[in-house]
């Protein structure tokens, strides 16, 4: 693998960029590796990383259907946080959050990754009750999470309208220092990069169509739409098409999928300090550091795999920006999109083994999986490799909803999620 | 009628709903309510926990044709079944709640076959 440093830098530049030399490999697949990851998404491309990295794995494929990072994680709106209220939820996401802080040097790409505050809007009562009920949880699990009052945010994020005439005026807000942004594409291509250095084979273009079971039940491989490739291990890290593919091998998910909207504006100066969250009246906002305003929507109603959301979903969240950022009501939007989310019954994800011998699923992430990307990967790569979940992902199984032991982070949000 | 710009890209703007009590109606009179045909156990104390979590939490989530369960909230408020693709959203076909769960294919290779006459 080629290093990238400032030294570096200046040496292709003065040989006019001529020598850079491809990121990863384009390789055909192997008859057969010792894991397979289905998803070449931030999560699928991390596992297959941190288990050649910590687990000493080296024969491994991550099967991509599209190009690599074209899903989720080219689809979202980068937002990094982990002040979730249970225990559980809270030692997962923190554990992403720690990786986050040292992933560009850890994989050698700048994945720039900023820690410029993440503030959450209290508008109503219960948003107050709620939210230092979670502070006062993070606090106990040494995640950081601060209560600000409306004057405080305002000064914190100056272009927030903390008017009283508003229809949900701004009451407070919940700030996690800690929590910020991405640059989501670096993610993907980061690890990329370095899991291909460690010997994974990255196969895109390459879409899993049936999973073989062996006569003792246990998976022997995937067929493809490049043939057949044998593993006794294979990890379906798929988000939205989770469902589809887990039906290949006869399992039934507790699963439903969903169209996610963003949207961008066109860029403009800096002019957002952070980024802004409000769950009540639904908006989403960061600026990127293109310049483009990055806006969350909702999820449609209904379940789909059209990869596009309903105009009357992001209409709404911007109903809310004008009202929460007065001075963004002449900014034009520039893109939408959506992408699929696979939404569990309690809004927890869901990492671990199957009824399935030697297969593994990395789902459920719903709205939220990639502030958790380095989290989940490195937890999926355990879980894998050494067949056993980590003790951060224990909780998170399949058999959750049938034992009564769900982490009903939906019950305590409050809202789509 | 000539097709608007987001049509002729295909974009969607919102559903149109044929309610079988109220005829079609925009999507935001609506609300979903879920893969459709579940039907309550009529002995809850004969089932085991996995028929439980089959019942209470596991869904078919199909890529493709799905019959679904929707309810014309803001309209005459009652529940009726569809007949929808989720790839492309298209509903084919909208009943009474009650009525038998169709032969979803059967329903779609029939209209298919009726717009490619036309």
């Amino acid at each position: 693998m080629q290093k990238f440093s400032g030294f570096s830098l200046i040496r292709q530049a003065l040989s006019g960029h001529q020598g850079w030399q491809a990121q990863w490999r384009t390789p055909e697949p192997k008859a057969s590796y010792d894991a397979i990851i289905v998803g070449g998404g931030g999560h699928g491309l991390g596992a297959a990383y941190y288990m050649a990295r910590e687990h000493g794995l080296k024969n491994i494929a991550v099967l991509e259907r599209g190009w690599i990072g074209g899903g989720n994680t080219g689809r979202n709106t980068t937002i990094i946080r982990s002040n979730y209220l249970f225990d559980e939820s809270a030692a997962l996401f923190d554990h992403a959050v720690k990786l986050w802080e040292g992933l560009s040097q850890d994989l050698n790409y700048n994945v720039m990754f900023s820690q410029r505050g993440v503030l959450m809007l209290a508008h109503t009562v219960h948003d107050v009750q709620s939210f230092k009920r979670h502070i006062h949880a993070n606090r106990l699990n040494g995640v950081d999470n601060e209560w600000l009052s409306a004057e405080e945010a305002k000064e914190f994020c100056p272009p927030l309208n903390i008017s009283p005439g508003m229809r949900y005026p701004v009451v407070g807000a919940a700030l996690q220092r800690r929590g910020g942004v991405a640059r989501h594409d670096a993610v993907a291509w980061g690890y990329a990069r370095a899991a291909d250095a460690l010997g994974v084979d990255i196969i895109q273009n390459c879409e899993v169509t049936g999973i073989r079971r062996g006569v003792n039940g246990a998976v022997e491989g995937v067929e493809t739409t490049k043939g057949f490739i044998g593993s006794k291990r294979i990890g379906v890290s798929a988000a939205g098409h989770t469902s589809v593919l887990m039906a290949m091998a006869g399992v039934r998910m507790p699963l439903e999928s969903y169209p996610l909207q963003a949207l961008v504006s066109e860029p403009v100066k800096p002019v957002f300090p952070c980024v802004v969250m409000s769950n009540t009246i639904h908006a989403y906002i960061s600026q990127s550091d293109k310049g483009e305003l990055v806006i969350g929507a909702g999820t449609d109603a209904y379940t789909s795999y059209s990869q596009r959301g309903a105009l009357h979903i992001a209409t709404h969240t911007l109903d809310a920006i004008c009202e929460l950022f007065p001075m963004f009501r002449r900014m034009r939007m520039l893109r939408n999109w959506g992408g699929i989310v696979d939404v569990t019954p309690d809004r927890s994800p869901i990492i671990g083994k199957t009824p399935v011998p030697g297969l593994f699923v990395n789902c459920g992430w719903g709205t939220g999986g990639f502030k958790a990307t380095p989290g989940s990967a490195h937890v999926f790569a355990h879980t894998i490799a050494t067949g056993e979940p980590h003790k951060i992902n224990a909780p998170f199984t399949l058999e959750r909803f049938r034992d009564g032991l769900m982490i009903d982070e939906a019950a305590d949000a409050a809202v789509a999620h | 009628m000539p097709l608007s710009r987001t049509e002729r890209r295909g974009e969607k703007q919102m559903l149109l709903i044929a309610c079988p009590y109220c005829g079609e109606r925009p999507e935001t009179e609506f609300r979903y309510a879920g893969e459709a045909h579940i039907a309550r156990p009529s002995d809850p104390s004969a089932l085991n926990d996995d028929e439980w979590v089959d019942f209470l939490y596991q869904r078919a989530n199909p890529k493709g044709l799905h019959v679904e369960r929707w309810r014309h909230i803001h309209g005459c408020a009652r529940f009726f079944n569809a007949v929808r693709d989720t790839v492309s959203d298209r509903i084919f076909k909208t009943y009474e709640a009650g009525e038998p769960r169709p032969d979803v294919n059967a329903v779609v290779a029939d209209i298919l076959a009726k717009e490619s006459e036309r």
